[in-house]
């Protein structure tokens, strides 16, 4: 548990920041909230030259709500999205999420942006992010761009984002009336990484179904959509049969694979199950 | 028990607060990690990732570069010193370093001395080591097979896999037993292999002075003078003597029975500091501690009973094989290799019993250690305590009617059971019906019916144990040889104020306060004014540690004879005093007085500066006294515990609703702390019965030996205990008192398991085997028709 030699550098700007990283090319590693990072390195698993610590750069952190966006600072911690009063009131599938994240340690440093940069399918923020269909904003040295989380999202800790590249915001587009998430994570035991968790992010316009966003965690090499229970969902009545419809849906969608939690055939189920959970207080919560 | 001194003196049944936790809470501990000395070495070790495989080479080249690395010792260097090999407890063999091949994934290959921690972690990364994979053997059944490899080569003649067979009872009568019975149930019961996983691991500072020849050994040990007798003996052959090595146990995070083997790193520390000059520090990382160390249970058992018609139960039989790694490093009393699992007809009346116990070696780490578990009691009452129910079951009976009606009745005390223990005291029926009262067990099973008719899934279980503690007399128990007595020395000063020294070592039990509990209620001195030492093999009076719940079953009554020593001299001086007859003297805790004249006394601190001042002619100064007890038998606390469960149907979670622990430990020292000990018991029983269990795959390589996948509960996901208590002393027990520490382990994982199979039990579910992840119950749900 210890680990190698690196060197360290601790930019107070994000243009330092995208310089280091261009300099030390695929070297050198992004230091945010360091809860999977530094683990991995104590354990000798990854040994970066050079970590890039982002804790000190000016203006990563911050939630607000602008021109039709909620805009969350990549270095964001998750207490600060279970502790945010518009969140709790206005995102209920963040909060769900932000408050079974690991657990109130891991919490008080983890970060939105390292997790999301982490792309550990078994991240629950990045299902967050894919059932409210939000996109995030990667600054490089000479550019900034706007990635759709669905693009984001590449393979088993495996992003978008180039070597160069800082994902420096997350943006969610606001609700409109009769929305309504909310995130149903299944765990051994607190702290854990999720069995299986599902967010769900419901619009309910005159009993109809105008959009849904269903994203599936720790059932695949990346946290999934499931496109299939959404396109089912979407202009129908949210009658319990079509939710248990669409949990069947997602269930088929998911690509679990057999560990210490499970079989294959347990976590399919448990996508079901806890789908058709998912969906009920979503549509309670859009509906009241 | 009626309290027999006031608060200021605080001697037994008074709930004082800790005296250790005023540096425990401001983080002023002392542990062998916060020993740092002068010149001070790193130790670190490189271990093997194959679970059997021939050592081609090792190449130190490369981490002798590492700036800071100073020295690779190897199984070849120790082998100059006749040191590669040691004994176990167990009188089995251990490598300390390997010469010729590797027996489990993390076994110590080889260990690097650097400068700094960082240098050491470096140079054992840089160490390159070929090996030549043989064939694995991980499941113990295969391991008895005739064409299995015979993993020790090392061993001359071995031709099997086998460590022992053990047996206890009458197998025809037994057998007989079975024949004539109405009924008979069975079940494979398995207990798997779990880990003790305390906060603090393993470690030590070994330093070696050349020119006095004394060796001084900071080490987790909740044995010191056992521990320094061991290294005498193993290393007398390179000029160790035993007076000349001082263990010192500073405070310890834990033990568990994890901290009484002697772990190969402590003796390759030992090599390299005797070597280099240096001190030397060794700490064992989580991962190590967690792959490496020993463990506890693994045990596969076959159990069965046979009863009449009515109930009554007529005979019990188990067979078990019990899994012990490489080695059998397991550390139970020498005359029991399977421990005492001969307590498996626990709180019944069972006219037959027969167990027998075979151990095998198989390609995983050594041990077979007693885990919070008085040596295999843990795993004798859960295949009991299972039985029970499933017979039930079979019966349909009630548990908590078939266990009324089987219990040893009150009045059979002393009892002596077909096995042979002799029960010192008990009141089964009386624990249970206190545990069905104050649960509100007939509310529960009507609610259970309710629930039931409504789909929902809701179980009651039942555990009604009986532990046996407090190794032991020196006729039958002993740790290599050495009986397990232990002792207590009392130094009371002129002042009035004492020093109380033990062979004991606390890692978390409270001594200090408990032991000067003991020596408040015997001698009046207040608590706060005796302060208690342990673990320092320099001072201490001999004895063989805390472990199997022994402390206060035997070093408990050696203070309190050792007290009493004390008190017949302090009445001979009170007596000189007073100038009267020791005859006309009455004691109440704290004072002499004359009888009939109560205003004619002398206090203990009277009495003390007297020892000291004013002594009678012909009598030895001072006031101090050792006592080495060797007890007369065991204690034998009991309990009933009461679990309530229900079940997530589309999930398979278990969720623990309501859980009560009736113990029974005769008389009680320090009642919070007992509240403690059980709070923390019942914890360690949950963990294994829902979280825990360390899982290993075909090639030998353990799949969770970190905490993200080896699952310790948190405050999260422990039930809110409820506890309560009767009180049966122990007849034989100077004090009254009964060993607690590991009653609740023992205790609460086949209430947890009895009562998840309760709310299973109308579909056709006899049994599971723990832990019982929400996995397996979905598993068992489904197969039985049941879904969300």
């Amino acid at each position: 548990m210890i680990p190698g030699m690196f060197d360290y550098f601790a930019p107070s700007t994000l243009e330092e920041a995208t310089r280091l990283l261009e300099q030390h090319g695929p070297d050198a590693k992004l230091l945010a909230g360091g809860h999977s990072l530094i683990p991995l390195m104590k354990l000798r698993l990854a040994a970066p030259r050079v970590l890039v610590d982002l804790n000190g750069v000016a203006g990563l952190a911050g939630i607000e709500e602008r021109d039709g966006h909620l805009r969350i600072g990549a270095m964001t911690r998750h207490a600060q999205l279970e502790a945010s009063e518009l969140i709790s009131d206005r995102y209920p599938l963040i909060a769900d999420a932000a408050a079974v994240i690991a657990d109130p340690l891991v919490r008080n440093r983890g970060t939105i942006g390292g997790s999301l940069a982490h792309a550990d399918p078994a991240g629950d923020l990045a299902s967050v992010m894919t059932a409210l269909r939000a996109e995030l904003v990667v600054v490089g040295p000479r550019r900034e761009r706007t990635i759709p989380i669905d693009d984001f999202l590449v393979g088993l800790f495996t992003t978008a984002l180039e070597p160069n590249e800082v994902l420096s915001e997350v943006r969610v587009p606001s609700p409109n009336g009769g929305s309504g998430g909310a995130y149903v994570k299944l765990e051994r035991k607190v702290g854990d990484f999720a069995t299986v968790a599902i967010a769900v992010q419901l619009t309910v316009r005159d009993g109809t179904c105008d959009e849904a966003g269903i994203a599936l965690t720790s059932v695949g090499p990346t946290n999934l959509r499931a496109r299939q229970a959404e396109d089912s969902l979407r202009g129908g009545s949210l009658d319990e049969q079509s939710l248990r419809a669409a949990a069947d849906l997602a269930a088929q969608e998911a690509q679990p694979a057999a560990d210490l939690r499970g079989s294959e055939e347990y976590k399919r189920d448990m996508v079901r199950v806890l789908t058709l959970r998912a969906l009920r207080r979503a549509l309670e919560r859009a509906t009241r | 028990m009626t309290l027999r001194t006031s608060p200021e003196i605080g001697g037994m049944g008074h709930s004082l607060k800790r005296k250790e936790d005023a540096r425990f809470i401001r983080g002023q501990g002392k542990y062998v990690d916060d020993v740092k000395l002068p010149g001070m070495l790193y130790l670190d070790i490189v271990r093997s990732p194959y679970a059997h495989a021939n050592i081609k080479s090792i190449n130190t080249e490369k981490a002798l570069a590492v700036p800071g690395v100073l020295a690779v010792i190897t199984g070849e260097t120790l082998k100059e010193y006749n040191l590669h090999w040691m004994p176990t407890l167990m009188s089995d063999t251990q490598m300390v370093l390997p010469v010729e091949k590797v027996m489990y994934v993390a076994q110590e290959v080889a260990a690097v001395v650097a400068t700094s921690r960082y240098a050491a972690a470096d140079g054992v990364e840089a160490v390159e080591v070929e090996y030549e994979p043989l064939p694995v053997v991980v499941d113990p059944f295969k391991a008895l097979e005739p064409d299995a490899p015979v993993l020790r080569t090392d061993k001359e003649g071995k031709t099997d896999n086998r460590i022992f067979h053990w047996e206890a009872g009458d197998k025809a009568a037994t057998e007989r037993a079975f024949a004539e019975a109405d009924v008979t149930v069975k079940q494979d019961i398995y207990l798997p292999r779990i880990l003790v996983a305390s906060m603090e691991t393993c470690g030590c500072v070994a330093d070696f002075n050349a020119t006095t020849g004394k060796l001084t050994i900071w080490m987790t040990s909740q044995a010191p003078h056992a521990h320094r007798t061991v290294f005498a003996l193993v290393a007398g052959h390179v000029g160790l003597s035993e007076e000349k090595i001082q263990v010192i146990a500073p405070d310890l995070g834990g033990g568990f029975g994890g901290k009484v083997p002697i772990y190969p790193g402590y003796v390759i520390a030992i090599a390299a500091t005797v070597v280099t000059g240096h001190p030397i520090k060794w700490i064992e990382d989580r991962t190590e501690n967690l792959q490496a160390d020993s463990f506890a249970r693994d045990y596969h058992m076959t159990a069965e009973i046979a009863a009449k018609k009515d109930g009554t139960m007529t005979g019990l039989r188990i067979k078990a094989l019990a899994d012990h790694g490489y080695t059998d490093a397991a550390t139970q009393p020498s005359q029991f290799p399977a421990g005492m699992f001969s307590i498996c007809t626990g709180s019944y009346d069972f006219p037959q019993a027969f167990a027998e116990v075979d151990g095998v070696y198989t390609n995983k780490p050594p041990g077979g250690i007693a885990y919070r578990c008085s040596f295999r009691v843990t795993e004798a009452v859960h295949a009991l305590e299972r039985m029970v129910d499933i017979l039930a079951d079979e019966l349909s009976m009630d548990p908590a009617e078939l266990r009324l009606k089987n219990f040893i009745k009150p009045e059979a005390f002393p009892y002596r059971s077909i096995l042979g223990w002799e029960y010192d005291s008990g009141n089964y029926e009386g624990a249970l019906k206190l545990a069905l009262e104050t649960i509100g067990y007939d509310d529960l099973l009507k609610e259970q019916v309710e629930k039931r008719a409504r789909g929902e899934l809701m179980g009651i279980g039942i555990c009604s144990f009986t532990e046996v503690v407090g190794a032991g007399p020196s006729k039958h128990f002993d740790i290599l040889g050495l009986k397990m007595f232990d002792g207590a020395e009392i130094r009371v000063h002129p002042t009035g104020k004492a020093t109380a020294r033990f062979g004991t070592k606390s890692q978390g039990q409270g001594h200090e306060t408990t032991y000067a509990q003991i020596i408040a209620e015997e001698l009046g001195i207040p608590a706060e004014h005796i302060l208690v030492e342990e673990g320092d093999t320099d001072t201490a009076p001999y004895g063989l540690g805390t472990y199997a719940s022994r402390s206060t079953p035997v070093a408990g009554a050696a203070a309190a004879i050792a007290s009493r020593k004390i008190r017949d001299k302090a009445r001979k001086i009170a007596a000189h005093l007073l100038d009267t007859n020791e005859d006309d003297l009455e004691w109440e805790p704290g004072k002499f007085s004359v009888k009939g004249s109560p205003t004619l006394s002398k206090t203990i601190q009277e009495i003390a500066f007297a020892a000291y001042t004013n002594f009678p002619e012909g009598m030895e100064p001072g006031l101090e006294a050792v006592s080495y007890y060797d007890p007369p038998n065991l204690t034998f606390p009991f309990g009933s515990y009461i679990c309530v469960v229900d079940i997530d149907k589309g999930t398979g979670e278990v969720k623990i609703r309501r859980f009560l622990a009736v113990d029974d430990c005769g008389n009680i020292i320090n009642p919070m702390i007992v509240e403690g000990q059980i709070h923390g018991g019942l914890t360690m029983g949950l963990a294994p019965a829902l979280f825990e269990e360390l899982v290993y795959d075909e090639n030998g390589t353990p799949l969770n030996g970190n905490f993200m996948d080896y699952l310790l509960p948190t405050a999260m996901e422990t039930p809110k205990w409820e506890t309560a208590k009767t009180t049966t002393p122990s007849p034989h027990h100077p004090l009254g008192a009964k060993g607690v520490g590991e009653s609740a382990t023992v205790g609460a994982p086949p209430a947890i398991v009895n009562a998840v199979v309760d709310a299973l039990s109308h579909l056709g579910v006899r049994h599971i085997d723990i832990p019982m992840t929400p996995d397996k119950v979905w598993a068992l749900l489904r197969e039985h028709g049941v879904t969300e």
